[in-house]
């Protein structure tokens, strides 16, 4: 298979993918009981009949929901995710706005997971019953366990309350001036926190993984040649056994990033981090649908490309995949 | 407190200041930052067409309105600098200042004023605050002749806070709707602070106005208002400094942790004309709650006392009918239904419903608004508990969203619900529609969702709604809540725990009737 008619197959996928997501999203939110002209008559400490026909006229809610999704999926194939029912703003501009902060709060804690998370797990294969393999193992297990906005919050209580040393919440301090370079530093200052929250949970998976990955394949034959023919220790963990080790690392970071943006919900929302997670509980609750499906058209974009990015590195890692096609 | 002479001096300044609320003999300084946090999201910054505190404190400071309210209730001069209310009370003349420019540099006119008012008559929520109004008068730019079909003693109220702001003519007169109007993410005011940056749920940025109709004023060079997503991490960001001011504080904890921050003042004052009422409400079409002893014997099985105190930290106040204490319409309750089982069972008995199975009377539900599990939920739980002692078998249904919950009890679709219901400031906009006959509506959230109708009541209400001799309206509103309590359609328990959190160094705080949703060209920082 050529790799132009490998892309091409792919996103024709992608888009029927998509498809299927705005379909099926747009008819489980007009399930949900209550619409959103009761949250705008909530907002506003109430409202007369008049203006909720007002409101649901405005925003096409009178209509039968079929014709709400025709209306719906025509525009968006035209690229218009149409105007939030919540904000006074169009969709496109919300979503744009929240995907940086999103991407970088994920990229961060991805990349920290699986760095910190191989480490931790090549060390523990060193010595499998050793102390730091049990401590790992500890470590990794109430890591995984913990319920993510409770590590978030006892976080937040101990470096930014008792020792505050690290912002309570928000990507940057809005009262602070400077350039710049001032500005991105406040932000990777802001980002220690819910980027470690984030993190934490998923090391684990790297570490245990890592661990029994390299314990297979520290007891393989070519390891023992290695080892016989006198190769340094350092060298045949690092390049004989953990260049194999990592191919399922690479697939599970491939298919959790899905996943770590659904965390990436409740961390943002105990660090009050501005990006697609918390936008998307508060359309949620406020039955904002329009930025619902913008936000899960956003992600859906996101999986699929993150997807694509783990198959090519895949090739780049496994020479096998490269020459076997 | 300072020397006598120095207090003197600001005893002098509060004089001749026009909505002062001084705490500190200090004298205002220039300059400074406020930085205000908040859980609540604005959906954007024009309160002309969006009601709800989220828009009403930033909304404050960009538009200015024609008067402001002390926080003895006493309308004060602001961009009317004087007003007159005819003898048979159907016309107010507002006499417009005429240094007042909106922040583009156009001046602010009498026709201004007719616009805003024909556009918050025709798009904002609490309809009944301008129904009245027939047409506004410019005989010449700086005076506006409001005329009323009936005397209208609630329009003064309405004309302060966020209820009446001016907005431009010329850039909300352009024909396009003013509930998506673009400029309502970036408002043309004239109120003390100018528009700079709104992220939406994230911040939103204010600077000084410079050519502000107040000479002096404001103090402070920003205002910095922060969207935080959790109620603890907005907790922690007052009491380590992040923020100087947290308006609209309610989990009782973090008011009696917040309080013994040295710091920090903490106060309720500040919440009177916003009146939050914590309440039950019951639908009294139902089969059981139709009839009013069992209404009034579930009232009687509630313990308000241990309500406030055991599950509310005692940080709130007992709220013991519609209008809320502080409000010059405020009754105190003849009957405050202190707890009585024996009274409650007696009533239950007399009204036919005998113990069956289980020693059970009958059955109800009770569903609670999601989301502020101290007010609403602790409560609905409790009260499960403390009918059961009456022989009421009680269900408590979760709502797991806002929604869910509207769709429900604006549908009638409930049996009790407890609920939040503010006053508004004059009972005309938020009490009389819990009450009134013609507005039980279906559907629509905080109506009269109890379907209660009391001829008696609304005739009292109608009346107490065009009188404008102060005395008697007191008198017509005291007379429908002796009625509405013995009635009780609703079973009142407290009024909010609504405390302002600010730094020691900000001077004026908003203590007025409106507390944070006023301007707030008097704050400064020491």
């Amino acid at each position: 298979m050529t790799m132009t008619l490998m892309v091409a197959r792919r996103l024709l996928h992608a888009f029927l993918l998509i498809l299927a997501v705005l379909v099926l999203n747009f008819l489980l939110i007009h399930i949900a009981p209550g619409d959103p002209a009761d949250v705008i008559a909530g907002e506003m400490g109430g409202a007369t009949e008049e203006m909720l026909a007002d409101i649901r006229k405005t925003y096409g809610l009178d209509k039968p929901v079929y014709v709400q999704l025709g209306v719906y999926l025509t525009r968006a194939l035209q690229g218009d995710l149409g105007q939030s029912f919540f904000y006074n703003a169009p969709v496109l501009d919300l979503v744009a706005g929240r995907a940086g902060p999103t991407i970088l709060l994920v990229a961060t804690a991805l990349l920290f997971a699986i760095f910190v998370g191989t480490m931790l797990g090549v060390l523990a294969s060193h010595k499998p019953k050793g102390i730091v393999s049990g401590l790992v193992t500890v470590v990794s297990v109430i890591g995984y366990s913990a319920p993510i906005f409770w590590t978030g919050m006892m976080l937040v209580i101990l470096f930014a309350w008792v020792y505050p040393i690290f912002p309570i919440a928000n990507m940057y301090d809005i009262t602070r001036g400077g350039g710049f370079f001032d500005r991105v530093v406040d932000i990777l200052y802001h980002l220690v926190l819910p980027a470690l929250t984030l993190g934490i949970v998923y090391l684990a998976q790297y570490a245990r993984l890592t661990r029994a990955s390299m314990l297979e394949i520290l007891g393989s034959d070519y390891i023992r040649t290695a080892r016989a023919k006198g190769v340094a220790e350092v060298k045949v963990y690092g390049h004989h056994a953990l260049r194999n080790a990592i191919l399922p690392v690479v697939t599970i970071a491939g298919l959790q990033f899905g996943s770590i943006i659904s965390g990436a919900v409740l961390v943002e929302t105990v660090f009050s981090w501005p990006g697609l997670g918390t936008l998307a509980f508060e359309s949620i609750l406020a039955r904002d649908y329009p930025t619902i499906l913008g936000i899960l058209f956003f992600s859906s974009l996101l999986v699929i490309a993150a997807n694509l990015i783990t198959d090519l590195v895949y090739r780049l890692v496994d020479p096998r995949i490269r020459t076997g096609g | 407190m300072r020397k006598t002479g120095f207090i003197a001096a600001a005893m002098a300044m509060l004089l001749t200041a026009s909505a002062a609320s001084f705490t500190q003999a200090d004298e205002p300084k220039n300059g400074g930052t406020l930085v205000l946090g908040t859980t609540q999201k604005a959906r954007h910054l024009n309160p002309a067409v969006q009601s709800g505190i989220a828009t009403a404190v930033p909304g404050t400071q960009i538009f200015a309105t024609p008067l402001r309210f002390n926080d003895k209730w006493e309308p004060q001069p602001y961009l009317a600098e004087s007003w007159s209310v005819s003898d048979d009370g159907k016309s107010i003349t507002l006499k417009l200042r005429a240094n007042a420019k909106f922040h583009d540099g156009k001046p602010i006119t009498s026709e201004d004023v007719a616009f805003s008012l024909q556009t918050v008559k025709d798009n904002h929520p609490f309809k009944s605050m301008f129904s009245p109004v027939t047409g506004v008068d410019t005989p010449d730019p700086l005076t506006a002749v409001i005329n009323f079909e009936k005397p209208h003693p609630a329009a003064l109220l309405a004309m302060s806070s966020a209820l009446l702001p001016i907005i431009p003519k010329h850039v909300y007169g352009d024909g396009q709707d003013p509930k998506s109007h673009p400029a309502n993410n970036a408002p043309v005011g004239s109120g003390p602070f100018k528009f700079v940056e709104f992220k939406p749920g994230e911040y939103i940025i204010l600077e000084k106005n410079p050519d502000y109709f107040i000479e002096g004023r404001p103090y402070l060079d920003k205002i910095i208002i922060k969207n935080y997503k959790d109620l603890t991490s907005l907790a922690l960001a007052i009491d380590t400094g992040e923020i100087n001011m947290y308006p609209f504080l309610a989990p009782t904890k973090d008011i009696a942790r917040l309080k013994k921050n040295d710091g920090l003042v903490v106060t309720d004052r500040g919440y009177e004309a916003v009146g939050p009422i914590n309440w039950l409400a019951f639908n009294t079409n139902n089969q059981y709650l139709k009839d009013k002893r069992v209404r009034q014997a579930i009232a009687y099985a509630m313990d308000r006392d241990f309500i406030i105190n055991a599950l509310l930290g005692g940080q709130s106040k007992a709220a013991t009918g519609p209008v809320v204490p502080g409000s010059p319409f405020y009754a105190d309750a003849a009957e405050k239904y202190d707890v009585d089982l024996d009274k409650a069972n007696a009533m239950l008995d007399e009204a036919g419903f005998p113990r069956g199975d289980g020693d059970m009377r009958f059955q109800l539900t009770v569903d609670y608004i999601p989301g502020s599990a101290e007010l609403q939920k602790n409560v609905a739980e409790y009260l499960k508990s403390q009918l059961k002692k009456v022989g009421i078998d009680v269900e408590l249904r979760a709502s797991p969203d806002f929604p869910t919950w509207a769709k429900r009890v604006g549908g009638h679709d409930f049996d009790m619900s407890m609920d939040i219901v503010f006053n508004w400031g004059d009972p005309v906009i938020g009490v009389h529609r819990t009450y009134l006959c013609d507005n039980i509506k279906k559907g629509v959230i905080w109506s009269n969702t109890q379907s209660y109708c009391n001829q008696e009541v609304d005739n009292l209400l109608n009346e107490a709604g065009s009188e404008l001799d102060q005395a008697k309206r007191i008198a017509l509103y005291k007379k429908a809540q002796e009625i509405i309590v013995d009635d009780a359609p609703i079973a009142f328990i407290n009024v909010l725990p609504y405390h302002t959190a600010y730094s020691k160094d900000i001077g004026n705080p908003p203590l007025t009737i409106w507390g944070a949703m006023s301007p707030l060209d008097e704050v400064y920082i020491k």
